[in-house]
Parts: C-alpha cells; structure tokens; sequence
C-alpha cells in the first residue's frame, strides 16, 4: 500500500489500511497562529489543516518554527494569536495535561526511575486503567514497538534506538487520537534511523492515528509523509506531498531545500512569454515567465540536466559551458557539481549509459526551457539552508 | 602511572597521620566514658557502666535529650519541606529575584551564631518564646533551612526538567506530576536535606543557649551546663552513644543507598 494516496484530502477515508475500523484519528486545524518572544516572531500567521490519519511532517531548519508549532499543538506553548482545533474542538487555553496528545520527544524523556512497564503503565494509570487491563494494554504498545521482552528493565539499561521505541510506546498506550513527534530519531545513527522510520511507517499505518512529524532532514520527510509543510522563518512556505514540492516547488526555498538543485540567477530579459537569463554571456531562456513579478531566477532538478563535452554537439536547447568540480559515483548513475562560468554550481545527475567525465573536464550542461522552473529570487532562501 | 615504594610508604604514612589526627578526638571520649572515678583525666581508670546509667536515670540528662530529640524532628520535618518548596520555587524564577531570595535564606549560615543569637533572644522575649519548644523549633528551622535549600537545589540542578513536560504529555497534573517524577528522582537531596537538617537542630548550642530555661534544656545545652559546673563523665558516655547512633545511621545509610545502585544495574 503506497501511504502517500493513502490519507490525503480524504476525509472519511483514511483508514483503508485499517478495513473494519473507524478513524481513530483526529485533524488539526490551525488557523493565522503566531507567536512572538519579545520582537522575534517564531511564528507569523501559520495556518494548516491536517487531515485525519494523516501523516503530516512539519519540515524546516532549525529555528524556522516547526518544533514551535508542535509545541503550540501539544500544549506547551501558548499561541500569541490564532485559533487551534484538535478533533473539532478548540484547545486554546486548554492545558497540556488535557489535550490527550501522544508526544515523542528527540531525548526520549523516559521517566528514570520507572522500569520500561511502569514508564508505559504512567499514562494509563493516570486514566485509572488497572490491573489486567492495564498489564494487556502494555503489552500490546511493548509488542507494537517490538520491547515486549524489555519490561523489567531500566531506562539507563537501554540503547537509544531501544528508549526512543519505549517512549513511541508510551506515547500510544493511551490511544490518543493525535501523536505528535519531534525529531524522534534525531540522536541515533543512520541505520538505526532508516529502519526505525519504517518501524514509524507500519505503526501509523495498524494505529490510523493522526501524525505529526518535525524534522530538518527532508529525505526522512519523503519516506514517511502523506504531506509535508515546509517552514521558514516562521512562515509556511509550501504545504503539499513530497512529489509536489519536488516537482512544483512554489519558492527558491522549497526548491532548495527539497532534493539537489542548480539555480541559475543572472540579468533577465522578458519578452512575450519567454524569460532569458544570461550567464556569464551565454543565455538561457524558457518559455515561461512569472506571474507575479520579482526578479526570476530559473531552478533544475539535477536529473532534468545532461553533460556533453565542451564544443560536441547536441540538441538546440540551453547550453552553459563549465568544468566537472565534483564527480560522485552513486552505482546507479553518477552526480557532477560543474562550476560554471559565473562561479555558480550546477548539480547533474547522469545515468549509467551516459558518458562518464573526470574531475577538471570542460563540459557544456545542457537543458530544456521546458524543463526549468521559474521562481521569484529570495535572498533569504541561502541562509536558511542548514 | 606506577609509584615507587617509598613514595607509597611516605604516603600512606601521611594519610594515616591525618586520619588519626581527625579520628583522635572523637575516640577519646569512649575510653573516657567508662571511667570509674568522677573525673574527665585521660587516660582513664578501672572501668564501669555507672555514667550511662546515670544517663538513662537521671532526668537532667534523659529529659534534654528526650527534648532534642522532639526538636530536631519537628525541625528536621519543618525544615525539609519548606527548603525543598523553596528550592523549587527558586528553581523556576526568573534568575535575579531568585538570586536574591537564595541569598536571603542562606544568611543564617554567613552571619555569626552569636549575632543570630542576640537578635532571636530580644524577639523572644517579647514574645515569650523563651524555653519553649515552638521557639527551639523555630529558631532551629532557620538555622537549618539553608542546609535542605542548598541540598534539595543541586539535585533539581541536574534534575531533567524536560520530564516534567513528557508527563504533562502523558496527562498528568502539575502535582501529580511533582509526586510521581520530580520528588522521587531528588529524593537523594531531599533526605540529605532531612539529615543536615536534623544534625543541625539535634546538635545546635549557641542559639540554644540564649533561648533555653531551666524547664525545656536541649542536649547540647544540658552537656554544656555539666562540663562547666563540673567534670561529670555522663558527658563522654553521652557523646559515646552519639557517636555509635551516627556511625551506625550514616552506615547504614550508605549500604542502602549502594545496595540500591547495584540492583538497578
């Protein structure tokens, strides 16, 4: 089942993975939140409706607002202004210890001096569920993370990958109608983190709760989203699935920080429908141009770029001359950073059939105008990129 | 690094040396105790049991200490939860005011004994709290309230307060909260402070001195009164059976503390 069709924009439907139980998701409404500390606004005017179900990750560096948001959802931070609807209900002003929101916290905020049950068993003891109840109910969030056999021991006595899974479980135990994640596999290595994604992937699917998921790392956003908002600076730039953002970028931003990119920024010339840009001399058009002003810069996908060596022929499209910075062999094909003329860089990913250059070749990249996604320049979509 | 013998020896020489020099004045009071004449002289002569007999029978001596014991339990209790309310209340101000406070409540242990115990006596005897046992009490949670503040204060320094937040997540309260997580992982510094505090009270002289009367004497007092009217043994029989009762609380406290460390790992 492909999760990305699965959820988005379908009420009513989310849980076809889940056939023969009603959602038990609930959607989040968040309409001009903002919030500012002293003059600095950590947030200005986010609004995002998630569906329920949803797999929903708030994307963005660090200090771009995500985890101020997640923290607004949750409770732990009061909003200056705007208006917040968990399940159809307002929460603001409701406290945390209310919401009923599942939280899984980047340092795992597993309680030290429980075992791993009793960690699991606090949620539910503070609801009054006892006894055997109780004892199956852990069980069951132990056996869903796969730590069934770890109820007796301590925190301390547990690898990270091990307490981050616990606190997944103590966060569920409870069936909260939303979960909320912040950057859960930030502190563990890359292994470690790819599986546990999936792990992540296979429980929201058996759970049909509503998920939201903070993280700066944009591949983790596309394995495991349904949608992703991208944040910056306190704004939302683009909320959308990870192929729309990647195909559709709607800032320089978005089109930077999701996948490699080359942009190309030189004088611009429009006529008609058509946008050229000059580079160092050389000129490159589209047939494009941008609806709503600003100074175009033109964005490729690195795939969208082939490499032929300087002077050797090729199809009337764009050209720019340069030289092979970087070669990278991926297996699959390989990726070349090419300085261009301009002191700019431009990434190409070519297949295997295509021909192979060494670093320090003089090359042309050559592109479609079709191909080019045209975008108003923003200075501030370089300093963002961490 | 490997050390040479001799340094090894001169060492362990100079350790025992100073061990022997801490020790020393502690232990001299236990031969003393036994002593069969009514005489503080060192070393003692013969032997016998008659001081700490004198010490359960006789009221001078059972009754102060019956008192200090009721004192410094009330102050002990008194004492620790306000300091541990206190060092919380501290833990979550804005930085300066905090600062202050802290330093407000720690100045019963800067400013001399003797001042605080000029300044507590005029008060009380306006107030009639002279040889009264709320005025022991109070006087003593003073002095005793820095001792939990500073002990309770570095546990909830390194104490994890992204806890408290995971388990208002989980839903539990503010005071929930505070039962189940924050009391339980300072516990250490809170019975620390319960020790100190108790010690303080148990063991406190020259405010005592100022407040006592000769209806409510505390230990202390009563040992001080007896070594200057004469040299009456019941002193070092006393002091004897302090130092077992200590020896024996911190002991055993610190097996208990190990044995748990041990069965968490």
């Amino acid at each position: 089942m492909n999760p990305g069709q699965e959820n988005r924009g379908n009420p009513g439907q989310e849980n076809m993975g889940n056939p023969g139980q009603e959602s038990r998701g609930a959607a989040i409404d968040l309409r001009a939140i903002s919030k500012a500390y002293g003059s600095f606004k950590a947030l200005d005017g986010v609004s995002l409706r998630i569906e329920a179900g949803e797999f929903m990750t708030l994307l963005g560096p660090s200090g771009s607002g995500k985890t101020t948001t997640l923290n607004v959802v949750a409770g732990f931070t009061e909003a200056s202004s705007g208006a917040l609807e968990v399940g159809g209900r307002s929460v603001v002003g409701v406290p945390a210890h209310k919401r009923n929101i599942g939280v899984v916290f980047q340092h795992y905020a597993l309680f030290p001096h429980m075992t791993v049950s009793r960690n699991v068993a606090y949620p539910l003891a503070l609801r009054g569920v006892a006894g055997a109840e109780r004892e199956r109910r852990v069980r069951q969030a132990l056996d869903m993370v796969k730590m069934a056999d770890f109820g007796h021991r301590f925190p301390s006595e547990l690898s990270g990958g091990q307490q981050q899974r616990v606190a997944l479980a103590r966060a569920i135990v409870f069936d909260p109608p939303l979960l909320l994640m912040d950057e859960p596999l930030g502190a563990l290595d890359k292994k470690l983190r790819e599986w546990l994604q999936l792990e992540i992937k296979r429980i929201h699917r058996e759970l049909g709760t509503t998920f939201v998921y903070v993280t700066h790392d944009q591949e983790e956003a596309l394995v495991l989203s349904d949608r992703i908002a991208v944040f910056n600076r306190g704004r939302i730039e683009q909320i959308g699935t990870g192929r729309e953002l990647y195909d559709e970028p709607a800032t320089l931003f978005v089109g930077k920080f999701i996948g490699d990119s080359t942009v190309l920024r030189g004088a611009a010339a429009i006529s008609g429908g058509e946008t050229a840009i000059e580079i160092a001399g050389q000129k490159v058009a589209t047939p494009r141009r941008l609806a709503n002003g600003g100074r175009p810069v033109m964005l490729l996908r690195p795939e969208k770029l082939a490499l032929v060596r300087r002077g050797a022929s090729g199809d009337g499209r764009n050209r720019l001359t340069g030289r092979i910075g970087e070669a990278i062999y991926l297996g699959s094909g390989s990726k070349y950073e090419v300085d261009l003329a301009d002191g700019s860089k431009a990434i190409v990913r070519s297949t295997l059939e295509a021909d192979s250059f060494a670093i320090g070749d003089e090359v042309e990249v050559l592109f479609a105008g079709a191909d080019v996604k045209l975008l108003a320049d923003d200075d501030k979509a370089d300093l963002s990129l961490t | 690094m490997e050390m040479k013998p001799l340094t090894r020896a001169v060492l362990g020489l100079v350790c025992l040396l100073v061990a022997i020099w801490l020790v020393a004045p502690t232990l001299v009071v236990v031969p003393m105790s036994f002593n069969e004449n009514k005489s503080l002289a060192f070393p003692p002569q013969g032997f016998s049991w008659q001081w700490y007999q004198n010490f359960v029978t006789n009221p001078d001596w059972s009754n102060s200490f019956l008192n200090s014991l009721k004192v410094a339990s009330i102050v002990a209790v008194l004492a620790t939860v306000l300091g541990t309310l206190a060092a919380f209340g501290l833990d979550r101000m804005k930085a300066r005011p905090a600062n202050l406070l802290r330093m407000l409540i720690l100045t019963p242990m800067v400013v001399p004994g003797v001042v605080l115990a000029i300044g507590i006596y005029a008060v009380y005897l306006d107030t009639r709290l002279v040889g009264t046992l709320l005025g022991f009490v109070l006087a003593h949670t003073i002095l005793a309230l820095p001792f939990v503040l500073i002990a309770v204060s570095a546990n909830l320094e390194v104490f994890d307060r992204r806890l408290e937040t995971a388990a208002a997540s989980l839903g539990a309260n503010a005071l929930t909260t505070f039962r189940t997580v924050t009391l339980p992982l300072i516990a250490p510094g809170v019975l620390s402070g319960l020790l100190f505090a108790f010690a303080t009270s148990f063991d406190e002289i020259v405010v005592s001195l100022f407040i006592t009367n000769p209806y409510l004497k505390t230990l202390p007092v009563q040992i001080f009164a007896s070594i200057t009217r004469d040299a009456d043994p019941t002193v070092a029989a006393v002091g004897t059976i302090l130092l077992f009762a200590t020896t024996i609380l911190i002991g055993g406290g610190m097996l208990l503390l190990g044995r748990e460390r041990k069965g968490r790992q």
